[in-house]
């Protein structure tokens, strides 16, 4: 009465979660770190609300 | 020297510190499952009842007892965005949830992969496993609300009342089993002392301190994250040497 398969089962999705989560975390930390570099150069949107001007 | 704890709820001083902790807690988390594994899969012994399939009980109980801390972490930083609109609060309430979530899903898939041969089946509507269920649907609520929000300040103070309303939901998870009479069985450590054989308990214990790691590495390295995202227009984000780099 050993049943390795769903120790294996267990584990196996257990990694497999936390690598995901990993991957899915440094995929967005790059994204982020891409929108930083490329708002560095653009104006920043909240500005545009201290206006005077009305839209357009 | 008072410590000015105020000056660490800004987001530019939290960035970098919380920076240095990641590789930390994330090597120490490495550590502390090697250890952990080699204590529950070669030091402890096979039970006289289960057999190897016990062997669960290493990953289920860190991650259950992680899901509904972690839950507990979350509703403290909305009830600190709520009492003292500190940014950095909704923040780290943000990047708890899909770890939380994560928890809850490995808590349950682990349970009903050790439930089907020590009780026969994979699922059943227990007072235990239900409140951990609903405990998941709560993770994945404050998931969705967050998206459907654009307001990222409005998302958090939302997000903040349904966490507080959803802690209610933890003690009735912990007291479930003494409560009700379930399938699940009963607490086998106790602040009181544990009916468990030593080094099951030691490897339970390390991998418990293995899980807590790995959840706290994760979790700054994504507000990390959501910091850059939120304050990307800030001058101090500008001046970080990632953000300028190619």
């Amino acid at each position: 009465m050993n049943h390795w398969h769903f120790i294996l089962g267990a584990y196996g999705v257990t990694v497999l979660a936390m690598v995901v989560e990993i991957l899915a975390a440094r995929a967005r930390r790059r994204a982020a770190l891409e929108a930083a570099r490329a708002g560095a150069d653009a104006p920043v949107p909240g500005a545009q609300l201290s206006g005077t001007g009305g839209p357009g | 020297m008072a410590l000015n704890w105020y000056r660490f709820s800004s987001p530019a001083t939290f960035y970098p510190l919380a920076g240095r902790l990641v590789p930390l807690f994330g090597w120490g988390a490495a550590v502390l499952a090697a250890v952990g594994l080699w204590l529950g899969f070669v030091v402890a012994p096979t039970d006289f009842q289960q057999g190897e399939v016990y062997r669960i009980i290493f990953i289920h109980v860190p991650s259950a007892w992680m899901s509904m801390f972690l839950y507990v972490v979350m509703a403290f930083w909305g009830a600190l965005l709520l009492g003292f609109n500190t940014r950095l609060s909704g923040m780290m309430a943000q990047a708890i949830a899909p770890t939380g979530a994560l928890m809850t899903f490995i808590a349950l898939w682990s349970g009903a992969l050790w439930g089907r041969p020590t009780w026969g089946t994979y699922w059943a509507w227990d007072a235990r496993m239900t409140s951990e269920l609903i405990l998941l649907f709560l993770y994945f609520g404050i998931i969705a609300l967050r998206q459907a929000i654009g307001d990222p300040r409005r998302a958090d103070r939302a997000c903040a009342v349904l966490a507080l309303v959803g802690v209610v939901n933890i003690p009735i998870i912990y007291f479930s089993v003494k409560w009700w009479n379930t399938l699940h069985q009963g607490a086998s450590v106790k602040l009181t002392g544990s009916s468990m054989e030593t080094t099951m308990l030691a490897g339970m214990l390390v991998m418990s301190f293995a899980f807590w790691f790995y959840a706290i590495a994760v979790v700054l390295a994504r507000v990390r994250t959501i910091v850059l995202e939120r304050e990307r227009g800030a001058a101090w984000v500008a001046e970080l040497p990632e953000a300028r780099s190619a």
